[in-house]
């Protein structure tokens, strides 16, 4: 398709053409033309956010959930640094996004202008890849090159930063198919010879795992039907990273939780003393990993991975092989099925022995009251009431998160929407709307701590307007909580300014939102007041009131290896398990 | 290390990994765009890589393509790290380790020493300006500027050696570098 527009107009054919339904924005002096075209059209929706990290992480949220490409648009310099937290969140968890920004004429730009920044400077390192567009010539390459580096190879953000005048300016529009892309063609398929390596590796395993994690995801759902297969196929056991949950069911008997700082004790033990670690789609995290040089000092390890350069980033692996999951795991089953290979049986019904004693340490253990609502026991609750609902979780980062992560079961991939890499308090809030849009008969539930979702707050007015019935389930116990953790364990409990002295009346906030607003802090209601929140047909804000003093547990301290982590029972009483641990910690 | 954290006092895990540090020459094929350089620097300033020199120029300008050579030390697990992340970037073709191949690149630089002197040093200086085949490519009753090329090394040890004959001061290009045989890159 060849025809004559303006810059504005082909920025609205190029996101139809590339198949986009909703675009998250904030209009603004610099983008005026584009909002012009967007009006004279009712194909592309546009989702009118409070601020523009909101509607970075809305689309996030939107593009986590679908596998689409999230779209975003916002004007000139505070709309571009404003977006700069959610590029940096996509870029460190491989969301793919195209970013749309406004910029002052190309005649003024240097000279200070009003509402100028340097947007393509400020966001390179923190896109997979931008443009300025000086030409209205270029643009229609520019936004269609866009999508396709977005989304292929490891998907990530990118951002088009186009000139008030070049979305004036006249020029001929060509669609997605007449422009070639010249450069940029990842590779998918994995090398046969050292899939063929690993297979022999895995077969000979005696004590193998599956690490699994984001790239299970991002690969798309074809990825997770493998990985199922593949476990199935070999009977190894699997865990994951908190980016790739859902991945595998949660109810597999061959799950064995999230792994890392505050992975499951069978999760994190299974790592340690494994002889063969096959790790697909993740990156060996210092979340994940610990003390490096303690890392599964026994294993040989396999990693595929999209990105050549996370093998051999953190960890030396002994076979790297660069591949999409699903194309790599296809060839595996292929060539496992095809020599008709066999698991070490013996050796892997001893490795399961040993597991389930891992297993019955029961890690996730925790105290449970009856004056006070212990976070765990809420998420537990959360999770009960929702099994039978078609339900999507995000989340905010903190305690809250990593609970949900231990006690929220998924059992479906795109259904966890979490900001890992870069850790975004103020994620979940908007990340939920752009769930609740690409699923709007869902129950979508944000679980969030009362200090993070603070950080986005307005938001709840977007999810007013849309009517997006999102649930935002917080957990206040008036701390930052992960803050007042570590100064518990490392800082001699000296809580400086992790307490949040004048919280608002989050009841009456949602009231003010045209929401719905639950407060709970009995155990004994809390299950009337969770069913209460999934009836309303509303944004709802639950302030579920929880114990103040709680930690998450289990936990692999600082400096420590797998095979060093603090229980939750034996640090049941906190203060004991200081006396106990506290040399090593503090 | 005066600065190093306790382990048990930050919630990252310590450095832990020791290994020799290596001097390698990449180079770099890109299309000859705005920012490509900006992605390159940013990259090894953003990621903590070390450029010891870098040179950059179009070299196809009909295939839009430039050629940087970066020389770059690191442990090996590092060199490898910036080849990949380098490939990464959507704007570069390719990336060769000069240093890794079965057969190293040639690598040679230019530079230009202004010495300043009278009498006996401006006599010396032109005896070794001959001895290394430097050729004075200006010259006053006070000074010379003298071009030089070669590898690294000997642009080193020119330099010093006019240092207590009146070094002025010197430009360099840094370092460019091809691959040996009949293969291009």
């Amino acid at each position: 398709m060849t025809k004559e527009m303006t810059g504005a107009e082909m920025v609205i054919q190029a996101l139809l053409d590339q198949g986009v339904e909703y675009i998250f924005g904030y209009p603004g002096g610099a983008v005026l033309p584009i909002y012009d075209a967007m009006f004279q059209q009712d194909k592309l929706k546009h989702i009118l956010v409070r601020h523009e990290q909101g509607a970075v992480h809305a689309a996030e949220g939107y593009a986590r959930t679908t596998g689409k490409v999230g779209c975003v648009l916002v004007t000139s310099g505070p709309g571009a640094t404003n977006a700069v937290t959610g590029l940096t969140d996509a870029l460190m968890d491989s969301i793919p996004l195209v970013c749309i920004t406004g910029q002052v004429p190309t005649h003024l730009i240097g000279n200070d202008a009003f509402q100028e920044c340097d947007t393509v400077g400020i966001t390179r390192p923190c896109t997979k890849h931008n443009y300025l567009v000086k030409s209205v010539n270029d643009l229609p390459r520019v936004l269609h090159e866009a999508f396709h580096i977005a989304a292929n190879g490891r998907p990530g953000p990118v951002v088009i930063d186009i000139p008030k005048d070049v979305q004036f300016a006249t020029g001929t529009y060509l669609g997605p198919k007449a422009v070639p892309m010249k450069s940029y063609r990842p590779k998918v398929k994995g090398d046969l010879d050292k899939i063929k390596a690993a297979i022999d590796m895995l077969a000979n395993a005696k004590r193998p795992i599956i690490y699994s994690g984001g790239g299970i995801i991002n690969s798309g759902r074809e990825a997770s039907h493998l990985l199922r297969e593949f476990a199935r196929l070999t009977g190894f056991p699997v865990t994951s990273t908190l980016m790739g949950l859902g991945a595998y069911p949660a109810a597999d008997p061959q799950w064995l939780g999230m792994l890392g700082m505050h992975g499951t004790y069978e999760a994190n033990w299974t790592m340690h003393d494994c002889d063969v670690m096959l790790c697909i789609g993740a990156r060996f995290d210092d979340r994940i990993t610990g003390r490096i040089d303690a890392f599964s000092p026994g294993s040989r390890k396999i990693h595929v991975d999209i990105d050549a350069s996370s093998i051999n980033k953190n960890v030396k692996v002994d076979l790297g092989i660069v591949g999409d999951c699903a194309h790599v795991l296809e060839d595996m089953i292929r060539i496992w099925r095809a020599e008709a290979r066999q698991p070490n049986k013996q050796a892997l019904a001893t490795w399961w022995k040993q597991i389930d004693k891992w297993r019955s340490r029961n890690s996730l253990a925790y105290r449970q009251s009856n004056e006070t609502i212990k976070p765990q026991y809420a998420i537990e609750r959360l999770y009960a009431l929702t099994r039978d609902r078609d339900v999507y979780i995000t989340t905010e980062v903190g305690q809250h998160q990593m609970w949900a992560a231990q006690f929220f079961k998924f059992e479906e991939p795109n259904r966890w929407m979490t900001s890992g890499g870069l850790g975004t308090m103020g994620y979940g809030l908007p990340a939920s709307i752009g769930v609740q849009l690409a699923h709007p008969k869902s129950l979508v539930i944000d679980i969030a701590g009362e200090a993070s979702v603070l950080m986005t707050m307005q938001e709840m007015s977007t999810a007013a307007q849309y009517r997006l019935p999102i649930k935002i389930f917080i957990l206040n116990n008036q701390y930052m909580g992960m803050v007042r953790q570590w100064q518990e364990l490392l800082h001699g409990g000296r809580y400086s300014e992790s307490y949040t002295a004048a919280l608002p009346d989050f009841v009456k906030l949602a009231e003010a939102y045209r929401g719905y607003g639950i407060r709970c802090d009995k155990p004994g209601d809390l299950d009337h007041a969770i069913k209460e929140m999934i009836d309303v047909d509303k944004p709802v804000i639950f302030d579920c009131m929880v114990d103040q003093a709680e930690n998450c547990f289990p936990m692999i301290p600082s400096g420590k290896a797998h095979n060093e982590m603090l229980l939750g029972d034996v640090a049941g009483d906190i203060a004991k398990a200081i006396d106990e641990r506290g040399k090593v910690l503090v | 290390m005066s600065n190093a954290t306790p382990a048990s006092a930050s919630h990252y895990p310590a450095a832990t990994v020791k290994e020799k540090i290596e001097r390698h020459t990449l180079s770099v094929l890109v299309d000859n765009e705005p920012g490509v350089l900006a992605r390159v620097i940013g990259l090894f300033s953003g990621r903590g890589y070390n450029i010891d020199s870098l040179t950059v120029s179009e070299t196809e300008h009909e295939k839009h393509l430039s050629r940087i050579t970066i020389v770059t030390s690191g442990t090996p697990m590092v060199i490898e790290q910036i080849r990949h992340q380098l490939e990464r970037l959507v704007q570069i073709r390719r990336v060769v380790d000069l240093t890794d191949s079965a057969m190293p690149g040639i690598e040679r630089e230019l530079a230009m020493v202004k010495v300043r002197g009278k009498g006996e040093n401006r006599v010396e200086a032109l005896r070794l300006a001959d001895a290394f085949r430097a050729r004075v490519i200006d010259a006053g009753t006070e000074s010379f500027i003298f071009e030089i090329t070669g590898a690294s090394e000997k642009i080193e040890s020119f330099i010093n050696l006019m240092l207590p004959l009146g070094l002025v001061e010197v430009s360099r290009t840094g370092v460019v570098a091809i691959s040996r045989g009949p293969e291009g890159m």
